[in-house]
């Protein structure tokens, strides 16, 4: 065998290995995703998403457990996007060249990676007992923006770092100041980056369990949360709570739930991904 | 303390290479004995030149001889670039543009730059435009209109665009875009433009356009061009400036240097015969 011929070979082998490895991934996304949906799609409907918990299967619904995600997005957006924006951007920006800012840059790749349960144990002890929040959506929101922060962060300097410096480099040319090119400039055309990084992190958010748990969040409230204050429940602790109940029908509830839940993570993926082709469109 | 504004269409106006330029006016431009660093890199080694106000004056020399550091000098575009460092005087309209308390806003209203690659911004041609007036916070629409239409008017393109105002800048073509970035600068009415190469990425009608604009804005700016094309400096320039690694060889009218050049150096590059 020659050289080429053996290159040919080993380029058709990796293109096989390459179609393999994919295939696993989706055959058992699908296979997982077609088991939910036979276990699960026929116990979808309007009074299960607006009955409170109960201790009969039939009787339940997600209402507390979905207005309590809800809530918990909403104000973990409240916090996490304005601060994790602000802290890219002088990071970026303003911070670039100084040593404290290459000690920060270093500690919030590291605490990309720390296991989510310690963000809970933080939380914990800060949010709930030093500030005595309690077990509130609150401290929970606040535990889980902790947890985003450093996804928000990386994707916003990511997103600034990809607008050409001579755009910059134009503004400040006419005499526009630092804060001036970048409300004009640098954030309209980093703002698909932006937003993308923010909802990929939050509809990781979505889904977290631990921390939450570890916060103090219940896996049974009897009424769903009317202000940030309240104790609360999330989607993914009541699916946990479903799970481990002998009963059939609370195992068909968990299904059920984790239908919606998934629903939930596509439909926020689908608008990231809908805001970097518009964004990415206006560039071109 | 501020950069004086002086509004250059009320200065008279001569023909500055009829008139010997020695007897009128003080300097636009005045440098003394430049140094600039890049860490520890001297790419600038100790320049002094003054360039006359209403003028045309062209930078040569071979690639990474300190054409663009020099002139990056002027608008104060090299400050924020890592390990750069100064020293010298540099006067702009009498002022010391790098004392500590000088506003680098306000210089650069005064002193416009326009680069080698047309870079619009991702708005409209309008919008473009407009810019450097609303940052200076500027609300009388009027008065932005009115200095849009005109800045596309001074650049010729405004036959060519005033029905589409709305488009996007980016969805013009290459030499459009660099007298739209043109017009974007004379909007804020600087005294002083500089130019950083801005045909080398043209064809060569749109080349020529600009070169014709150079020639009129000639009458109220005072123009410093970087450029790499031997005919465009004689063609358009009245002074020309001969760098080479990072020393300034020969600063003279435009005629002599072509024609009959005192340095050995000038005369060899000029002619192609290095760099
Ligand atoms: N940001 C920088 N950091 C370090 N060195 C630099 C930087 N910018 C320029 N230099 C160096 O300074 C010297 C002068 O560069 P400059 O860009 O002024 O050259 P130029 O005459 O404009 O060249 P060209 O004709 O290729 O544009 C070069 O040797 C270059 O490598
Ligand atoms: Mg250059």
């Amino acid at each position: 065998m020659n050289n080429i011929q053996k290159n040919r070979w080993k380029d058709q082998a990796f293109k096989f290995w390459g179609i393999f490895c994919t295939m696993i991934g989706l055959v058992l996304l699908t296979i997982f995703i077609g088991d939910i949906l036979i276990d699960g799609i026929r116990r979808i409907d309007w009074d299960f998403i607006t009955d409170l918990p109960s201790r009969k299967a039939e009787n339940s619904g997600i209402y507390t457990a979905l207005m309590g995600s809800i809530w918990i997005l909403a104000l973990t957006t409240i916090i996490a996007f304005p601060v994790g924006v602000a802290a890219g951007i002088y990071l970026e920006e303003y911070a670039k060249n100084n040593k404290l800012a290459g000690l920060l840059e270093i500690n919030i790749s590291n605490l990309a990676g720390v296991p989510s349960i310690i963000y809970g144990l933080l939380g914990l002890e800060v949010f709930v007992r030093i500030m005595n929040l309690g077990a509130s959506v609150l401290a929970g929101s606040l535990t889980l923006s902790l947890l985003i922060l450093p996804i928000v962060i990386v994707s916003t300097r990511e997103a600034i770092k990809a607008v050409p410096q001579s755009i910059k480099d134009a503004s400040f040319a006419l005499g526009a100041s630092k804060w001036q090119t970048i409300w004009h400039q640098i954030l309209p055309a980093s703002g698909g980056g932006i937003l993308t990084g923010v909802i990929l992190a939050l509809s990781r958010a979505v889904g977290e369990t631990a921390p939450l748990i570890v916060v103090g969040a219940l896996a049974y409230v009897p009424f769903a949360p009317q202000s940030p204050m309240d104790e609360f429940s999330v989607m993914p602790i009541q699916i946990f709570n479903w799970i481990s109940r002998p009963q059939a029908g609370f195992i068909e509830n968990a299904a059920a739930a984790i239908i919606i839940l998934l629903g939930i993570t596509f439909i926020m993926n689908g608008i990231a991904v809908y805001f970097r082709n518009k964004w990415q469109k206006k560039w071109k | 303390m501020e950069i004086t504004m002086e509004n250059p269409k009320k200065k008279d106006v001569v023909l500055d290479s009829i008139v010997d330029t020695s007897l009128k006016k003080t300097p636009k431009i005045e440098t003394k004995n430049i140094k600039v660093w890049y860490e520890e890199f001297n790419a600038i080694k100790g320049i002094s030149m003054s360039i006359k106000p209403n003028t045309v004056t062209a930078f040569i020399g071979p690639s990474g001889c300190g054409k663009s550091t020099f002139l990056r000098l002027f608008n104060r575009m090299n400050d924020y670039v890592d390990g750069f460092s100064l020293e010298g005087k540099i006067k702009i309209n009498g002022q010391n543009i790098y004392k500590k308390n000088v506003n680098v806003e306000e210089l650069r209203k005064e002193v416009g730059m326009v680069f080698q690659k047309p870079n619009p911004f991702p708005k409209s041609i309008f919008d473009n435009v407009a810019y450097g007036l609303k940052i200076q916070g500027i609300k009388d629409k009027q008065l932005i209109n009115d200095r849009v239409i005109s800045s596309l008017k001074q650049v010729g393109l405004w036959e060519e665009v005033k029905d589409d105002l709305k488009k996007s800048g980016l969805a013009l073509s290459g030499g459009q875009q660099q007298r739209l970035c043109i017009a974007r600068t004379l909007a804020v009415e600087p005294s002083i433009i500089l130019m950083d190469e801005p045909t080398s990425a043209l064809d060569p009608i749109s080349t020529a356009k600009i070169e014709e604009l150079i020639f009129q804005l000639k009458q109220k700016y005072t123009i410093v061009i970087v450029t790499h094309n031997m005919q465009q400096a004689s063609r358009i320039s009245d002074y020309t400036a001969f760098f080479y690694l990072g020393e300034l060889i020969e600063f003279n009218k435009t005629k002599n240097i072509f024609t009959n050049p005192e340095k050995k150096q000038t005369e060899n590059y000029i002619t192609g015969r290095f760099g």
